[in-house]
């Protein structure tokens, strides 16, 4: 292409000579497709911006070049986070950026220029993309915040308590991982020091599967209290995390196992010298 | 055999360690959408937490497919895990009771074979691992 060549690209044209009013029409579709769920002063910074980093995009893809589309993305995540984090719904989200479509339909409808229609048709789906890589951004965002909880979660369900005198259980629940075994077990050990008890209960019932690795570490820290002259029972293995557990040839060793809770406090009572009795019915 | 279900099959990254709670989840729902009993799909969502495991930490992350079968009546859940790490060089050793080329007690492959009905390895020296099962419901 030559210097002194016509302004071919009329869209781009377009767009330059029109930004504030452009942007000023896409704020106020917006803001109506949003029913006041935003005000046209937050969005207008954002459109601005994101309007500044499109027109050269648009220039850069009617000449037939591939397109950096590296800073609209990074200002649409950073839009897009903000909203999650504000709780709109990824339609909203994405509704922000087709309502430009809108606006810009709406300013070349009466101009009958082939040349100018195929530059629209390519805006189109320029903006499609970019709508879709919010949805992509919501997804993304979304999962982090859960990411975040879980490990939030992580350090508050893992409750060691101590149950008698030198005697302490951890209930585990749900889906174990490796992240959540090994926080559950270093607890563990340190409340037994903490609470100078001798013995611990590790109950699985609410267990959904023992693997290898969640097996290490239950190996691992039975061993490791039993150093610390503890004394570790497993409680609560259930039929079908027993057979697993056959099955994929993991042993126990000489590890205590009882059926359930109550049979594993029962047990660890008597080591520590205390009787529970039934008492007798009153005889008539 | 052919791969049926209203639910197609699902394709999971496994890049992370929750990436394997991740696959174990849909190796558990897809256990449940075709009846599996409850020890079965105790067995088989434990055979996907070895395999999805050794994806990770041996085969450097890879990708897993979950998806229904359906054989005349019975149904079932396949599993598959790919990646294109190192391999397995020595598989009658790999598949031996106990032996792990790190500190991991060595079960994963024997016994995640043993917890189902297809265990299929294929691996080269340098070009990767995949291993496929299926559980069947009985
Ligand atoms: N996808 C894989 N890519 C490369 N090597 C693998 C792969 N899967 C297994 N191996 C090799 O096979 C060995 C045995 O695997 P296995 O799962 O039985 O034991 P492990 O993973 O070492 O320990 P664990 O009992 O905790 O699973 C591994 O130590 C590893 O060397
Ligand atoms: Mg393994």
């Amino acid at each position: 292409m030559t210097a002194d060549a016509e302004p071919v690209h009329r869209l781009a044209g377009l767009l330059r000579a029109n930004g504030d009013t452009l942007v000023r029409r896409w704020v106020d579709t917006a803001v109506e497709e949003l029913r006041g769920r935003s005000t046209g002063q937050e969005l207008e910074r954002d459109f601005r911006e994101f309007y500044t980093a499109l027109t050269p995009v648009v220039e850069e893809t009617a000449r037939g070049g591939a397109a950096d589309l590296g800073e609209l993305k990074s200002l649409l995540e950073e839009y897009s986070r903000t909203r999650v984090k504000q709780g709109f719904t990824p339609s909203e989200t994405a509704v922000s950026v087709f309502s430009l479509k809108r606006v810009v339909f709406e300013l070349t409808e009466s101009d009958d220029d082939p040349k100018l229609f195929r530059e629209v048709l390519a805006f189109s789906s320029l903006l499609d993309g970019l709508g879709l890589f919010t949805f992509e951004i919501y997804a993304r965002a979304r999962e982090e915040i859960i990411n975040e909880q879980s490990e939030q979660l992580l350090e508050l369900t893992t409750p060691v308590v101590k149950i008698w005198e030198g005697v302490l259980a951890v209930p585990l629940v749900g889906t174990l991982d490796s992240a959540r075994t090994q926080v559950v077990m270093e607890k563990l050990l340190e409340a037994l020091i903490e609470t100078g008890s001798d013995q611990a209960i590790i109950d699985i019932t609410g267990v959904l599967a023992v693997d290898t690795q969640v097996a290490q570490h239950l190996l691992k820290t039975v061993v490791a209290a039993r150093l610390m002259g503890a004394e570790c029972v497993v409680s609560g293995i259930r039929p079908q995390i027993a057979q697993t557990i056959v099955a994929l040839g993991i042993e126990f060793g000489d590890i205590v196992t009882k059926a359930s809770l109550a049979d594993a406090l029962r047990h660890a009572l008597r080591r520590e010298g205390v009787d529970v009795v039934r008492q007798a019915g009153r005889t008539g | 055999m052919t791969t049926a279900g209203s639910a197609g099959p699902e394709e999971l990254r496994i890049a992370a360690d929750e990436d394997v709670v991740r696959v174990r989840q849909a190796v558990r729902n897809c256990a449940q959408r075709v009846r599996l009993s409850l020890v079965d799909q105790t067995k088989v969502v434990t055979a996907a937490s070895e395999l999805a495991r050794n994806t990770l930490i041996h085969g450097g992350g890879g990708l897993a497919r979950v998806e229904e079968v359906v054989d005349g009546r019975r149904r079932g859940v396949r599993a598959s895990f790919h990646d294109e790490g190192p391999g397995i060089p020595d598989l009658t050793l790999a598949l031996a009771d106990g032996w792990s080329s790190g500190s991991g007690l060595g079960l994963g492959l024997s016994g995640s074979r043993r917890l189902v009905d297809v265990f299929e390895l294929d691996t080269e020296p340098g070009g990767g691992t995949t291993v496929t099962v299926v559980k069947w419901t009985r």
